[in-house]
C-alpha cells in the first residue's frame, strides 16, 4: 500500500512539475516571467539585488524605464553597465522595459542593511538637509522624506552601501554624465567623507 | 525692509514704498559685501540644484517654485522669513536651514534670478484655464476674493513685496494656497506681508485654487 502510495504521489508531483515546466512561466505576468528568467542571476531573486546588482525590487517604475534606455543608448556608462547591462538590455523594446519596472516596482523592498552604523546618522542629516555651507542641496527635496522616490526619481533607501557609493563616487569621476541634472553636479561635489556617510545611512532605510 | 503688519492699511502701504531703495542697496551689496564672486557663483548654483538652473522651478518630491523673474523685495522677505522661522515649516527638511544665506548673499540671488526669463515649467491640468483667467482678472467677488490682477498686476510680474506669480509651477501655487495659514506668517506675535493674503486663499475653493494656478503656470 505505501509503495502504490508513494508511487502515485510521485507521479502526481512530476506531472504538476512537468506541467509547470512545460507551460514556462504560467501565471506570471510578462514583467515577472522576464525577470525570472534573465534578470534573477545577478539581481537576486525578487529583485532583491545580488553583489554588485543593485536592488531593483520597490523601485519606481519611470526610473527603471529610464535607466533601461539608457543602457541601451550606452549613455548610463560606468564599468558594470558597459560589462552586464549594456547587453542585458540591447535587445528590450518599451513594451519590455515597461512590463519589467511594473514588476519590480510592485515588489516591497529589503534594506540592504549593510553601512556603517556609526555613520548613519551623519548621513542622515545629510540626507535630510543637506550640507547648506558647502552648497550640497537637500536630498529629500527631490527623494522624498523617506528615500522612496517618485517619479523618475529613484528610491534611494534600503539600496546597498557599496552600490550607492560607488555610484555617487562614479559621477565625479566622469560616468554617466548624461543622467538626469542636478545629480551629476551635486556628486561631483560630495566629500568622501559625505558619500561614505550617505551611502551607510540610506543602507539602512526600510 | 523689514514690514511687520500691525493693521491691514499698513503692509498694503509698505508693499508699494519699498521697491525703489531695494533697487539701490542691491547694487552695492553686490559689489562690496559677497566674499567672492566663486562663493557667490557656487550659492546660486545650490539654488539652481532644486529650483532650475535658470530659475525655473522643479518637480521632485516636493514641487519646487519658479524663481525666474521674482520681485527682488519678495525674493529677499522670503529668504528671511524661511531664516526667521516664519515659513517653510510644513517640510521635512529644515527651510530655515537650506535657505540659509547672508543678507548681502539674498540681494545678489534675488538679482540674478529677477533678471532670468525662462518659459513656463508647464505640466499642469489645462482644462479650467479659462475659469482660472476669469478668477485672476476680476475676482469672485461673491466669495470676498478680490481680482487678483490687482495687486499682482495684470501680466502678474508682481509689484514691489507681491509676488510675481507668472509661470509658477501648478503644484507649488496649489499648496501655497491651500496651506497659506499653516505655512506662511507663523510668527503670530510679528504678522508679515502674508497676512494679506491670509482671508483671501481661505476664501477660496478647491476648484477656484486649481483654475488660477493651471492660468498662472502658462504665463510668460
Amino acid at each position: 500500500m505505501n509503495l502504490i502510495k508513494s508511487t502515485v504521489a510521485l507521479v502526481v508531483f512530476m506531472a504538476v512539475s512537468n506541467a509547470a515546466f512545460a507551460g514556462g512561466f504560467e501565471g506570471m505576468s510578462l514583467g515577472e516571467e522576464m525577470a525570472t528568467r534573465d534578470c534573477a542571476w545577478c539581481h537576486g531573486q525578487l529583485g532583491q539585488g545580488f553583489a554588485t546588482a543593485p536592488r531593483l525590487a520597490g523601485q519606481t517604475r519611470l526610473y527603471i524605464e529610464n535607466q533601461l534606455v539608457s543602457f541601451r543608448a550606452h549613455t548610463r556608462d560606468n564599468p558594470n553597465s558597459q560589462q552586464f547591462m549594456w547587453g542585458a538590455a540591447a535587445l528590450l523594446d518599451a513594451r519590455d522595459a515597461a512590463e519589467l519596472a511594473a514588476y519590480f516596482s510592485s515588489i516591497a523592498p529589503e534594506p540592504a542593511n549593510d553601512g556603517d552604523a556609526t555613520r548613519a546618522e551623519i548621513g542622515r542629516a545629510l540626507f535630510k538637509d543637506g550640507n547648506p555651507s558647502g552648497n550640497i542641496p537637500s536630498c529629500i527635496a527631490c527623494h522624498g522624506p523617506n528615500a522612496e522616490g517618485v517619479r523618475e526619481m529613484p528610491r534611494l533607501g534600503g539600496l546597498s552601501y557599496r552600490y550607492l557609493r560607488r555610484k555617487l563616487a562614479q559621477w565625479g569621476q566622469g560616468y554617466h554624465l548624461a543622467a538626469m541634472q542636478p545629480m551629476p553636479e551635486i556628486a561631483k561635489h560630495l566629500e568622501p567623507e559625505e558619500i561614505e556617510a550617505l551611502a551607510s545611512f540610506l543602507s539602512f532605510v526600510k | 525692509m523689514k514690514v511687520i503688519a500691525k493693521s491691514w492699511g499698513l503692509p498694503i502701504l509698505l508693499l508699494f514704498a519699498a521697491s525703489a531703495d531695494v533697487r539701490t542697496v542691491l547694487a552695492d551689496d553686490v559689489r562690496t559685501n559677497i566674499a567672492s564672486r566663486g562663493a557667490f557663483e557656487a550659492k546660486a548654483q545650490y539654488c539652481g540644484y532644486c529650483h532650475g538652473p535658470s530659475g525655473q522651478g522643479y518637480r521632485g518630491y516636493y514641487t519646487m517654485p519658479r524663481l525666474a523673474g521674482q520681485q527682488s523685495e519678495y525674493f529677499v522677505n522670503q529668504l528671511r522669513a524661511f531664516t526667521d522661522g516664519r515659513r517653510g515649516n510644513t517640510f521635512e527638511m529644515k527651510m530655515a536651514r537650506v535657505h540659509a544665506v547672508s543678507q548681502a548673499m539674498r540681494l545678489a540671488l534675488a538679482t540674478r534670478f529677477g533678471k532670468l526669463n525662462p518659459r513656463p515649467f508647464g505640466g499642469a491640468p489645462t482644462e479650467h484655464v479659462a475659469l482660472g483667467k476669469k478668477i485672476y482678472e476680476e475676482g469672485v467677488p461673491e466669495a470676498n476674493v478680490p481680482a487678483c490682477a490687482a495687486c499682482h498686476a495684470p501680466d502678474a510680474k508682481g509689484a514691489g513685496t507681491n509676488p510675481r506669480l507668472a509661470g509658477q509651477l501648478y503644484g507649488y501655487t496649489v499648496r501655497g494656497l491651500i496651506n497659506w495659514s499653516k505655512d506662511r506668517g507663523q510668527d503670530h506675535a510679528h504678522p508679515d506681508t502674508s497676512a494679506v493674503m491670509l482671508p483671501v486663499a481661505n476664501s477660496m475653493s478647491k476648484q477656484q485654487i486649481t483654475a488660477v494656478a493651471a492660468y498662472l503656470s502658462t504665463l510668460k
